[in-house]
């Protein structure tokens, strides 16, 4: 179990802001952090990693105490069992794929498992190129297959799958919902977009200006309590039509599109780009496999 | 005549290539220091390093030499112990490190600006210490910045006059380097003896260079 309970002062655009961090996590559970930039979500992970230091509190992760201001604990990142992917992936450019993974390796045992995290990634017939040479989406997997060569007890995400075209998102979020199966390494993801993890993730948290504001299960999260529907989508608002009196709304779920008409008072509700709830009370839905 | 033609050559090339090995053990410190600090009066310390590039190399001279005579205090000290600096292979050796330090530090400088903060975290998270991450990672990243420093100090230190000439003087196999000798053959209207030097000079340097830049071509081209 990893508990937390840190303050830091963040310096961001708009002046000094007291952070306020207090979180616990079981073990093998997955949560993403979301919220607007600048909120101090990257910093929280980086706190973790051990990568800077909180002003005030405690870290501990499975009994053991990372850091503790009152004890002046703080265990610098490689004592910390982490892995880390960086936005920017950090990949070490004068090493191949393999070896990339092998420098995280401490022991045979690791060693001896390169090959099989290679493999889970699916990058086996890549794994003697060099950095450089590969996709976006492959630097990120070479990333993700290095932060788990040590076993951490922890993964720590930083807003993975932003840089990525939304085909490779998908395939990436599949793959990091596999390894989460596959592994069950308690994972903390960072992400400014609400939509892209919902599925992975045990729990959501929201970060608004430093602080944790809401913690919960995805659907219990977005659907407000008064909301019970049978049927309810997450979608993000493509396109606000005006038709006389009504709107027309266009939403993206998943990679489908889902037209609906609402009234004008709904629809103000609504901007282009936003995420919503897509629900329905009244009527059970039907459900028909399609023949190919 | 022949062998001391050789021995100056060899005392060239000898003190070049000390010169440029104690650069490089000092200077990836120094540059990583210049980098990643964040102390107050950094740029007074740059400045310092900064300072042979624009000096007169008469200055430099002039002053090592009011150091490293037995009448100052630092000469007076070191002669006690059985150093003598002025007028010695070993005082060159000194002073030669201090001319060419901004030729190595610079590029090795740049290039580890170049290199993302991430990198360092990233094998930080991976439990590798400092030091092991230099070695293993920052500098094979760096190697085209550290060639270039190697290069340019190496080259800086053979082509050395000003302060060789104010604190070494003329002395053969101590610190009669070609530079020197082009100009002592020169003096003496000796101009087939200055040719010879001067050729000698300027075709090393052109193939060491050459070699250089070819090489470092090659392992770009291995990466791309």
């Amino acid at each position: 179990m990893i508990a937390l309970d840190i303050t830091k002062n963040l310096h961001t655009a708009e002046g000094t802001l007291k952070a306020h961090y207090e979180l616990t996590m079981n073990h093998g559970e997955f949560i993403t952090l979301f919220g607007p930039s600048g909120a101090g979500k990257t910093t929280l992970l980086r706190m973790l990693a051990g990568l800077e230091k909180p002003d005030s509190g405690r870290i501990e992760v499975d009994g053991e105490v990372w850091f503790d201001s009152s004890r002046r604990i703080n265990l610098p990142p490689q004592k910390r069992s982490i892995g880390f992917v960086f936005q920017d992936y950090a990949l070490f450019p004068t090493m191949s794929v393999r070896e990339n993974l092998l420098f995280a390796a401490e022991n045979d045992e690791q060693r001896s498992n390169v090959d099989e995290l290679i493999n889970l990634v699916e990058l086996s017939s890549l794994s003697d190129r060099r950095p450089e040479t590969l996709s976006g989406g492959q630097k990120q997997r070479v990333a993700l297959a290095r932060a788990l060569v040590r076993h951490p007890k922890i993964l720590l995400l930083d807003e993975p799958l932003s840089a990525l075209d939304p085909s490779m998102r998908q395939k990436l979020q599949d793959e990091l919902s596999l390894i989460h199966t596959r592994l069950g390494v308690t994972t903390l993801l960072v992400s400014h977009d609400i939509a892209e993890t919902v599925k992975l993730s045990d729990r959501l948290a929201s970060v608004v200006s430093g602080r944790i504001e809401r913690i919960a299960e995805p659907m219990e999260f977005f659907s407000p309590q008064t909301l019970s529907g049978k049927l309810q989508l997450i979608g993000e608002v493509l396109k606000i039509q005006e038709d006389t009196p009504v709107f027309i709304v266009t939403l993206l779920v998943g990679s489908s599109i889902v037209r609906t008409v609402l009234s004008a008072d709904e629809a103000s509700t609504l901007t282009v780009g936003s995420h919503a709830i897509i629900s329905t009370k009244a009527f059970n839905p039907i459900v028909i496999p399609i023949r190919h | 005549m022949e062998s001391e033609f050789l021995s100056t050559m060899v005392l060239t090339f000898k003190l070049a290539a000390i010169t440029t090995a104690i650069l490089l053990v000092i200077a990836i410190p120094l540059a990583s220091f210049l980098v990643f600090s964040k102390i107050r009066f950094k740029s007074i310390l740059e400045t310092i390093v900064s300072m042979p590039l624009v000096l007169p190399p008469s200055v430099l001279g002039f002053y090592l030499l009011l150091a490293f005579s037995p009448v100052s205090s630092i000469g007076s000290f070191l002669v006690d112990h059985g150093i003598r600096l002025a007028f010695s292979f070993e005082g060159l050796v000194i002073s030669s490190v201090l001319f060419s330090l901004p030729f190595m530090v610079h590029p090795i400088q740049s290039a580890l600006a170049q290199v993302p903060l991430s990198i360092f975290e990233a094998s930080y998270t991976l439990g590798k210490s400092k030091l092991q991450t230099m070695l293993r990672v920052i500098l094979p990243s760096i190697r085209h910045g550290l060639i270039s420093g190697i290069v340019l100090a190496f080259a800086h230190t053979v082509g050395e006059f000003g302060v060789i000439l104010m604190i070494g003087g003329n002395i053969p196999d101590e610190t009669r380097v070609a530079s020197i000798a082009i100009y002592d053959e020169v003096e003496s209207l000796n101009y087939a003896m200055a040719h010879q030097y001067a050729l000698t000079l300027f075709v090393v340097t052109f193939a060491i260079l050459l070699l250089v830049y070819t090489l470092n071509k090659k392992s770009l081209g291995g990466i791309r």
